[in-house]
Protein backbone atom coordinates (compact mmCIF):
# COMPACT_ATOMS: atom_id res chain seq x y z
CA UNK A 1 0.00 0.00 0.00
CA UNK A 2 1.69 3.20 -1.07
CA UNK A 3 -0.20 6.59 -1.03
CA UNK A 4 2.68 8.36 -3.43
CA UNK A 5 1.87 9.98 -6.27
CA UNK A 6 -1.91 9.97 -5.21
CA UNK A 7 -4.21 13.11 -5.48
CA UNK A 8 -6.90 13.75 -2.67
CA UNK A 9 -9.51 14.93 -4.19
CA UNK A 10 -12.25 13.86 -2.46
CA UNK A 11 -11.94 11.67 1.06
CA UNK A 12 -13.39 8.60 -0.61
CA UNK A 13 -10.33 8.63 -2.93
CA UNK A 14 -8.68 6.62 -0.07
CA UNK A 15 -9.23 3.66 1.74
CA UNK A 16 -9.80 3.13 5.22
CA UNK A 17 -6.50 1.74 5.77
CA UNK A 18 -5.06 4.81 3.57
CA UNK A 19 -6.72 6.91 6.19
CA UNK A 20 -5.49 5.10 8.82
CA UNK A 21 -1.80 5.08 7.44
CA UNK A 22 -2.47 9.16 7.21
CA UNK A 23 -3.21 9.22 11.17
CA UNK A 24 -1.03 6.78 12.32
CA UNK A 25 1.99 9.14 10.80
CA UNK A 26 0.16 12.34 12.32
CA UNK A 27 0.41 10.44 16.13
CA UNK A 28 4.23 9.54 15.13
CA UNK A 29 4.49 13.40 14.37
CA UNK A 30 2.43 14.88 17.36
CA UNK A 31 4.97 12.40 19.71
CA UNK A 32 8.08 13.37 17.77
CA UNK A 33 8.10 16.57 15.59
CA UNK A 34 12.11 17.13 15.26
CA UNK A 35 12.08 13.68 13.64
CA UNK A 36 10.33 14.94 10.73
CA UNK A 37 11.69 18.35 10.42
CA UNK A 38 13.95 17.78 7.12
CA UNK A 39 12.04 14.95 5.50
CA UNK A 40 10.72 17.22 2.50
CA UNK A 41 14.14 19.45 1.82
CA UNK A 42 13.92 20.16 -1.50
CA UNK A 43 10.41 19.81 -2.19
CA UNK A 44 7.93 22.63 -2.66
CA UNK A 45 4.43 23.24 -2.24
CA UNK A 46 2.39 24.90 -4.75
CA UNK A 47 -0.29 26.48 -2.88
CA UNK A 48 -3.01 27.79 -5.49
CA UNK A 49 -5.63 29.86 -3.60
CA UNK A 50 -8.09 30.76 -5.98
CA UNK A 51 -10.27 32.38 -2.78
CA UNK A 52 -9.59 33.68 0.77
CA UNK A 53 -8.39 31.39 3.64
CA UNK A 54 -6.45 32.08 6.26
CA UNK A 55 -6.26 28.67 8.41
CA UNK A 56 -6.04 26.06 5.72
CA UNK A 57 -3.79 27.98 3.40
CA UNK A 58 -1.05 28.68 6.88
CA UNK A 59 -1.82 25.30 7.64
CA UNK A 60 -0.33 24.14 4.16
CA UNK A 61 2.39 26.37 4.30
CA UNK A 62 3.60 25.43 7.97
CA UNK A 63 3.05 21.72 7.56
CA UNK A 64 5.39 21.96 4.51
CA UNK A 65 8.03 24.68 6.59
CA UNK A 66 7.79 22.21 9.81
CA UNK A 67 9.48 19.41 7.08
CA UNK A 68 11.95 21.70 5.75
CA UNK A 69 10.16 21.84 2.33
CA UNK A 70 9.81 25.72 0.38
CA UNK A 71 6.24 26.98 -0.32
CA UNK A 72 5.50 29.07 -3.63
CA UNK A 73 1.81 30.13 -4.86
CA UNK A 74 -0.95 32.94 -4.65
CA UNK A 75 -3.85 33.44 -2.22
CA UNK A 76 -5.40 36.07 -4.44
CA UNK A 77 -6.64 35.13 -7.77
CA UNK A 78 -6.97 38.55 -9.05
CA UNK A 79 -3.45 39.04 -8.96
CA UNK A 80 -2.40 35.80 -10.86
CA UNK A 81 -2.57 35.18 -14.76
CA UNK A 82 -6.14 33.58 -13.33
CA UNK A 83 -7.30 37.28 -13.99
CA UNK A 84 -6.12 37.18 -17.21
CA UNK A 85 -8.41 34.52 -17.54
CA UNK A 86 -6.27 31.69 -17.55
CA UNK A 87 -7.96 28.13 -17.43
CA UNK A 88 -7.70 25.69 -14.50
CA UNK A 89 -6.00 23.27 -16.92
CA UNK A 90 -3.42 25.37 -18.08
CA UNK A 91 -2.41 26.71 -14.59
CA UNK A 92 -2.16 23.21 -13.70
CA UNK A 93 0.24 22.19 -16.22
CA UNK A 94 2.50 25.07 -15.63
CA UNK A 95 2.38 24.93 -12.13
CA UNK A 96 2.94 20.73 -12.57
CA UNK A 97 6.55 21.63 -13.17
CA UNK A 98 7.26 24.57 -10.83
CA UNK A 99 6.19 22.19 -7.65
CA UNK A 100 6.12 18.51 -6.48
CA UNK A 101 2.77 19.33 -5.22
CA UNK A 102 -0.12 20.89 -5.08
CA UNK A 103 -2.65 22.37 -3.31
CA UNK A 104 -5.62 24.11 -4.95
CA UNK A 105 -8.95 26.05 -3.15
CA UNK A 106 -11.45 26.61 -5.97
CA UNK A 107 -14.70 28.80 -5.43
CA UNK A 108 -15.88 26.54 -8.43
CA UNK A 109 -17.09 23.12 -7.40
CA UNK A 110 -14.98 20.31 -8.86
CA UNK A 111 -12.05 22.51 -10.09
CA UNK A 112 -9.72 20.16 -8.40
CA UNK A 113 -10.81 17.36 -10.05
CA UNK A 114 -10.23 18.91 -13.33
CA UNK A 115 -7.17 19.81 -11.79
CA UNK A 116 -5.66 16.70 -11.20
CA UNK A 117 -6.87 15.49 -15.13
CA UNK A 118 -4.04 17.51 -16.24
CA UNK A 119 -1.12 17.78 -13.22
CA UNK A 120 1.66 15.22 -13.26
CA UNK A 121 2.33 15.91 -9.50
CA UNK A 122 -0.54 14.95 -6.25
CA UNK A 123 -2.99 17.78 -5.65
CA UNK A 124 -4.43 17.85 -2.77
CA UNK A 125 -8.22 19.98 -2.89
CA UNK A 126 -7.99 22.34 -0.25
CA UNK A 127 -11.49 23.15 -0.58
CA UNK A 128 -13.97 23.64 -3.55
CA UNK A 129 -16.94 25.99 -3.08
CA UNK A 130 -19.51 24.51 -1.21
CA UNK A 131 -18.80 20.99 -2.34
CA UNK A 132 -15.69 19.01 -0.59
CA UNK A 133 -12.54 19.65 1.82
CA UNK A 134 -11.01 16.46 2.54
CA UNK A 135 -7.97 17.92 4.60
CA UNK A 136 -10.61 18.99 7.16
CA UNK A 137 -11.77 15.89 7.33
CA UNK A 138 -8.79 14.50 8.12
CA UNK A 139 -8.01 16.67 11.22
CA UNK A 140 -11.50 16.22 12.19
CA UNK A 141 -11.30 12.62 11.70
CA UNK A 142 -7.71 12.56 14.00
CA UNK A 143 -9.75 14.68 16.80
CA UNK A 144 -12.52 11.96 17.16
CA UNK A 145 -9.79 9.25 16.73
CA UNK A 146 -7.49 10.71 19.32
CA UNK A 147 -10.37 12.48 21.94
CA UNK A 148 -12.61 9.72 21.35
CA UNK A 149 -10.69 6.88 21.32
CA UNK A 150 -12.41 5.16 18.15
CA UNK A 151 -13.70 6.32 14.37
CA UNK A 152 -16.89 4.43 14.76
CA UNK A 153 -19.72 3.63 17.02
CA UNK A 154 -20.73 7.64 17.71
CA UNK A 155 -24.02 9.35 17.21
CA UNK A 156 -22.37 12.82 15.60
CA UNK A 157 -24.62 16.16 15.86
CA UNK A 158 -23.88 18.37 12.72
CA UNK A 159 -25.11 21.30 13.05
CA UNK A 160 -25.89 25.00 11.02
CA UNK A 161 -25.15 25.25 7.29
CA UNK A 162 -25.20 21.68 5.85
CA UNK A 163 -26.04 22.50 2.80
CA UNK A 164 -22.88 24.53 2.07
CA UNK A 165 -21.03 23.80 4.60
CA UNK A 166 -18.27 21.46 2.61
CA UNK A 167 -16.33 19.93 5.87
CA UNK A 168 -19.45 18.80 6.43
CA UNK A 169 -20.08 17.13 3.59
CA UNK A 170 -16.98 15.76 3.57
CA UNK A 171 -16.99 14.29 6.80
CA UNK A 172 -20.23 12.43 7.17
CA UNK A 173 -19.29 11.24 3.99
CA UNK A 174 -16.67 9.52 5.35
CA UNK A 175 -17.73 9.02 9.03
CA UNK A 176 -20.63 7.09 6.72
CA UNK A 177 -18.02 4.63 5.92
CA UNK A 178 -17.01 3.68 9.69
CA UNK A 179 -19.45 1.54 11.13
CA UNK A 180 -22.25 2.18 14.45
CA UNK A 181 -21.80 6.04 13.33
CA UNK A 182 -25.31 7.91 13.69
CA UNK A 183 -26.03 10.82 12.33
CA UNK A 184 -28.07 13.52 13.60
CA UNK A 185 -28.68 16.62 11.01
CA UNK A 186 -29.58 20.18 12.85
CA UNK A 187 -30.20 23.05 10.16
CA UNK A 188 -32.58 25.44 9.64
CA UNK A 189 -35.09 23.94 6.65
CA UNK A 190 -33.40 25.88 3.97
CA UNK A 191 -29.51 24.48 4.79
CA UNK A 192 -30.18 21.20 5.19
CA UNK A 193 -27.79 18.54 3.70
CA UNK A 194 -27.67 18.53 -0.32
CA UNK A 195 -30.38 16.18 -1.68
CA UNK A 196 -27.65 14.48 -3.58
CA UNK A 197 -25.43 14.05 -0.51
CA UNK A 198 -28.41 12.14 1.31
CA UNK A 199 -29.56 10.19 -1.17
CA UNK A 200 -25.91 8.92 -1.37
CA UNK A 201 -25.26 8.00 2.26
CA UNK A 202 -28.73 6.56 2.03
CA UNK A 203 -27.64 4.43 -1.15
CA UNK A 204 -24.65 3.14 0.17
CA UNK A 205 -25.59 1.49 2.97
CA UNK A 206 -27.57 1.13 6.30
CA UNK A 207 -27.34 4.63 7.42
CA UNK A 208 -28.80 5.86 10.37
CA UNK A 209 -29.93 9.41 9.63
CA UNK A 210 -32.22 12.10 11.84
CA UNK A 211 -32.87 15.09 10.97
CA UNK A 212 -34.01 18.04 13.16
CA UNK A 213 -34.67 21.91 13.66
CA UNK A 214 -34.10 22.00 17.05
CA UNK A 215 -30.42 21.42 18.48
CA UNK A 216 -31.87 21.40 22.67
CA UNK A 217 -34.02 18.22 22.08
CA UNK A 218 -31.58 15.98 20.92
CA UNK A 219 -28.44 17.56 23.09
CA UNK A 220 -28.19 14.91 25.72
CA UNK A 221 -27.43 11.65 23.55
CA UNK A 222 -24.58 13.58 21.23
CA UNK A 223 -21.41 12.11 21.32
CA UNK A 224 -19.95 14.53 18.67
CA UNK A 225 -21.68 17.42 18.28
CA UNK A 226 -19.87 19.13 15.00
CA UNK A 227 -20.95 22.93 14.73
CA UNK A 228 -20.51 24.98 11.37
CA UNK A 229 -20.36 28.81 10.63
CA UNK A 230 -23.88 29.69 7.91
CA UNK A 231 -21.10 30.08 4.70
CA UNK A 232 -22.02 34.24 3.62
CA UNK A 233 -20.12 33.82 1.04
CA UNK A 234 -22.34 30.77 -0.81
CA UNK A 235 -25.50 32.69 -0.30
CA UNK A 236 -26.88 34.71 -3.78
CA UNK A 237 -29.04 36.70 -1.46
CA UNK A 238 -27.67 38.81 1.27
CA UNK A 239 -31.59 39.02 2.71
CA UNK A 240 -31.45 35.21 3.33
CA UNK A 241 -28.24 35.25 4.69
CA UNK A 242 -29.32 37.62 7.61
CA UNK A 243 -32.69 36.20 7.94
CA UNK A 244 -30.41 32.40 8.59
CA UNK A 245 -27.00 33.88 10.51
CA UNK A 246 -28.35 33.79 14.67
CA UNK A 247 -29.84 30.49 13.53
CA UNK A 248 -27.97 28.11 16.22
CA UNK A 249 -25.90 30.15 18.96
CA UNK A 250 -23.95 27.24 21.04
CA UNK A 251 -23.47 29.18 24.81
CA UNK A 252 -21.89 26.87 27.79
CA UNK A 253 -25.78 26.87 29.33
CA UNK A 254 -27.11 24.75 26.25
CA UNK A 255 -24.23 21.65 27.25
CA UNK A 256 -25.91 21.43 30.72
CA UNK A 257 -27.61 18.09 29.67
CA UNK A 258 -25.12 17.43 27.26
CA UNK A 259 -23.24 14.24 28.07
CA UNK A 260 -19.60 14.98 30.11
CA UNK A 261 -17.27 13.47 27.13
CA UNK A 262 -19.22 15.11 24.77
CA UNK A 263 -16.80 16.61 22.28
CA UNK A 264 -17.82 20.26 20.23
CA UNK A 265 -15.90 20.32 16.88
CA UNK A 266 -15.94 23.07 14.90
CA UNK A 267 -13.98 23.65 11.59
CA UNK A 268 -13.26 27.47 12.25
CA UNK A 269 -13.36 30.23 11.49
CA UNK A 270 -16.64 30.97 13.64
CA UNK A 271 -18.83 33.97 13.69
CA UNK A 272 -21.42 33.48 16.56
CA UNK A 273 -22.22 30.67 16.24
CA UNK A 274 -20.05 28.91 19.43
CA UNK A 275 -20.30 31.83 22.32
CA UNK A 276 -16.87 32.45 23.77
CA UNK A 277 -17.89 31.18 27.03
CA UNK A 278 -17.78 27.79 25.72
CA UNK A 279 -14.04 27.59 25.00
CA UNK A 280 -13.37 27.38 29.07
CA UNK A 281 -15.41 24.04 28.95
CA UNK A 282 -13.07 20.80 28.61
CA UNK A 283 -15.36 19.66 26.08
CA UNK A 284 -14.41 21.97 23.56
CA UNK A 285 -12.01 21.21 21.24
CA UNK A 286 -12.04 23.06 17.81
CA UNK A 287 -8.61 24.26 19.05
CA UNK A 288 -6.96 21.44 19.09
CA UNK A 289 -9.02 19.85 16.27
CA UNK A 290 -7.41 23.02 14.33
CA UNK A 291 -3.55 22.22 15.67
CA UNK A 292 -4.22 18.41 14.77
CA UNK A 293 -4.68 20.27 10.97
CA UNK A 294 -1.05 20.72 10.98
CA UNK A 295 0.04 17.18 11.59
CA UNK A 296 -2.59 15.62 9.37
CA UNK A 297 -1.62 17.67 6.31
CA UNK A 298 2.08 17.15 7.55
CA UNK A 299 1.49 13.41 7.20
CA UNK A 300 -0.89 13.43 4.07
CA UNK A 301 2.14 15.68 2.30
CA UNK A 302 4.92 13.20 3.22
CA UNK A 303 2.95 10.08 1.90
CA UNK A 304 2.11 11.70 -1.23
CA UNK A 305 5.65 12.72 -2.24
CA UNK A 306 6.81 9.23 -0.90
CA UNK A 307 9.28 11.15 1.02
CA UNK A 308 8.72 8.40 4.14
CA UNK B 1 -51.99 1.83 -46.22
CA UNK B 2 -48.55 4.32 -46.37
CA UNK B 3 -46.09 1.81 -48.64
CA UNK B 4 -42.59 2.45 -47.73
CA UNK B 5 -40.20 0.89 -49.76
CA UNK B 6 -37.56 -1.52 -47.19
CA UNK B 7 -33.77 -0.57 -47.14
CA UNK B 8 -31.09 -2.53 -49.24
CA UNK B 9 -27.97 -1.29 -47.49
CA UNK B 10 -28.49 0.86 -44.18
CA UNK B 11 -30.12 1.15 -41.14
CA UNK B 12 -33.12 0.91 -39.01
CA UNK B 13 -34.07 2.79 -36.32
CA UNK B 14 -37.43 0.97 -34.95
CA UNK B 15 -39.81 1.11 -31.80
CA UNK B 16 -39.40 4.58 -31.25
CA UNK B 17 -41.77 6.21 -28.91
CA UNK B 18 -44.49 8.08 -31.10
CA UNK B 19 -43.06 11.64 -31.52
CA UNK B 20 -39.57 11.36 -30.74
CA UNK B 21 -38.87 9.99 -34.09
CA UNK B 22 -38.73 13.77 -35.09
CA UNK B 23 -36.51 14.46 -32.68
CA UNK B 24 -33.98 11.85 -33.54
CA UNK B 25 -33.64 13.51 -37.26
CA UNK B 26 -33.14 16.23 -36.46
CA UNK B 27 -30.18 15.31 -33.91
CA UNK B 28 -28.68 12.82 -36.68
CA UNK B 29 -28.99 15.74 -38.73
CA UNK B 30 -30.60 13.49 -41.37
CA UNK B 31 -32.29 16.99 -42.94
CA UNK B 32 -29.16 17.90 -44.28
CA UNK B 33 -27.75 14.22 -46.12
CA UNK B 34 -28.18 13.19 -49.91
CA UNK B 35 -28.56 9.55 -49.63
CA UNK B 36 -32.46 8.35 -48.65
CA UNK B 37 -33.81 8.91 -45.52
CA UNK B 38 -37.68 8.34 -44.05
CA UNK B 39 -39.19 9.41 -41.24
CA UNK B 40 -41.88 7.08 -40.43
CA UNK B 41 -44.70 8.70 -38.08
CA UNK B 42 -47.22 6.81 -35.52
CA UNK B 43 -47.04 3.55 -37.33
CA UNK B 44 -48.95 1.00 -35.97
CA UNK B 45 -47.23 -1.29 -33.34
CA UNK B 46 -48.26 -4.69 -31.99
CA UNK B 47 -45.56 -4.13 -29.24
CA UNK B 48 -46.35 -0.52 -28.84
CA UNK B 49 -49.32 0.53 -30.05
CA UNK B 50 -47.84 3.17 -32.57
CA UNK B 51 -44.24 3.94 -32.95
CA UNK B 52 -42.22 6.22 -35.34
CA UNK B 53 -39.62 4.71 -37.57
CA UNK B 54 -36.64 5.84 -39.12
CA UNK B 55 -34.98 4.24 -42.34
CA UNK B 56 -31.33 5.16 -43.47
CA UNK B 57 -30.12 4.20 -47.02
CA UNK B 58 -26.78 4.34 -46.06
CA UNK B 59 -24.11 2.99 -42.85
CA UNK B 60 -23.64 5.91 -40.49
CA UNK B 61 -22.08 6.13 -37.37
CA UNK B 62 -24.97 7.07 -34.70
CA UNK B 63 -24.49 7.91 -31.00
CA UNK B 64 -25.82 4.83 -29.36
CA UNK B 65 -25.85 7.52 -26.41
CA UNK B 66 -27.44 9.98 -27.48
CA UNK B 67 -30.62 7.69 -28.57
CA UNK B 68 -30.55 6.15 -25.23
CA UNK B 69 -30.88 9.26 -23.45
CA UNK B 70 -34.05 10.16 -25.93
CA UNK B 71 -35.84 7.28 -26.11
CA UNK B 72 -34.51 4.22 -24.15
CA UNK B 73 -37.06 1.62 -25.93
CA UNK B 74 -35.09 1.88 -29.15
CA UNK B 75 -34.11 -0.77 -31.68
CA UNK B 76 -31.39 -0.60 -34.19
CA UNK B 77 -31.21 -2.80 -36.57
CA UNK B 78 -28.56 -3.09 -39.34
CA UNK B 79 -28.99 -3.93 -42.75
CA UNK B 80 -27.03 -5.53 -45.69
CA UNK B 81 -28.50 -6.89 -48.57
CA UNK B 82 -31.70 -6.73 -47.41
CA UNK B 83 -31.45 -8.74 -44.60
CA UNK B 84 -31.14 -8.00 -41.07
CA UNK B 85 -27.48 -8.68 -39.58
CA UNK B 86 -27.48 -7.30 -36.35
CA UNK B 87 -29.94 -5.91 -34.09
CA UNK B 88 -29.00 -3.55 -30.81
CA UNK B 89 -30.85 -2.56 -28.13
CA UNK B 90 -30.46 1.15 -26.71
CA UNK B 91 -30.17 1.42 -23.57
CA UNK B 92 -30.30 4.09 -20.96
CA UNK B 93 -26.50 4.98 -20.89
CA UNK B 94 -24.21 4.63 -18.11
CA UNK B 95 -21.86 7.29 -18.64
CA UNK B 96 -22.87 10.76 -20.53
CA UNK B 97 -20.19 13.33 -21.82
CA UNK B 98 -20.73 16.55 -23.56
CA UNK B 99 -24.37 16.09 -24.16
CA UNK B 100 -26.13 18.49 -21.37
CA UNK B 101 -25.14 20.80 -18.92
CA UNK B 102 -24.77 20.22 -14.99
CA UNK B 103 -27.64 22.37 -13.63
CA UNK B 104 -25.65 23.06 -10.44
CA UNK B 105 -24.59 26.67 -11.27
CA UNK B 106 -21.07 26.96 -9.14
CA UNK B 107 -19.91 23.39 -11.23
CA UNK B 108 -16.72 24.17 -12.94
CA UNK B 109 -17.93 22.47 -15.90
CA UNK B 110 -20.46 25.21 -16.17
CA UNK B 111 -17.15 27.86 -16.64
CA UNK B 112 -14.26 26.59 -18.46
CA UNK B 113 -14.89 26.66 -21.72
CA UNK B 114 -12.61 22.85 -22.23
CA UNK B 115 -14.81 20.87 -20.21
CA UNK B 116 -17.17 18.64 -21.38
CA UNK B 117 -19.71 17.50 -18.33
CA UNK B 118 -19.38 13.87 -17.44
CA UNK B 119 -22.31 12.69 -15.79
CA UNK B 120 -22.52 8.88 -14.09
CA UNK B 121 -26.26 7.06 -14.15
CA UNK B 122 -27.23 7.10 -10.34
CA UNK B 123 -31.06 6.45 -10.84
CA UNK B 124 -33.29 5.23 -13.35
CA UNK B 125 -36.05 4.31 -11.77
CA UNK B 126 -39.03 7.01 -12.24
CA UNK B 127 -36.65 9.73 -12.95
CA UNK B 128 -33.18 9.07 -14.77
CA UNK B 129 -30.53 10.91 -12.42
CA UNK B 130 -27.28 11.81 -13.46
CA UNK B 131 -24.21 12.04 -10.69
CA UNK B 132 -21.80 15.13 -11.98
CA UNK B 133 -18.15 13.71 -12.05
CA UNK B 134 -17.20 17.26 -11.19
CA UNK B 135 -19.32 19.10 -8.27
CA UNK B 136 -21.70 15.43 -7.20
CA UNK B 137 -24.57 17.26 -7.96
CA UNK B 138 -27.53 14.74 -8.92
CA UNK B 139 -29.37 16.10 -12.70
CA UNK B 140 -32.55 15.11 -13.68
CA UNK B 141 -32.77 14.04 -17.27
CA UNK B 142 -35.93 14.54 -18.99
CA UNK B 143 -36.43 12.21 -21.84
Amino acid sequence: MSLKGKHLIDPNDFTLEELDEIFDLSEKIIKDKEAYNSICNGKILGALFYEPSTRTRLSFESAMLRMGGRVLGFSDATHSSVAKGESVADTIRVLSSYADIVVMRHPKEGAPRLASQYANVPIINGGDGGHQHPTQTLADLLTIRVLKGSIEGNKIAFCGDLKFGRTVHSLIKTLSRYSGNKFILVSPNELRLPKYLKNMLIKNGNIDIYETEDLESVIEEIDILYMTRIQKERFFNEADYVRLKDSYILTRNKLNNAKSDMIVMHPLPRVNEISYDLDEDERAVYFTQARFGIYTRMALMSLLLGVI
Amino acid sequence: MLKVDSIHYGIVIDHITPGKGKKIFDKLNLGEVNYPVVLLRNVSSSKLGKKDIIKIENKIDVDMTMLGLIDPNITINIVENDEIIKKMKVEIPNIVQGLFKCKNPRCISNSEENVKPLFRLVKSNGTIEYCCEYCEEWTTYSL
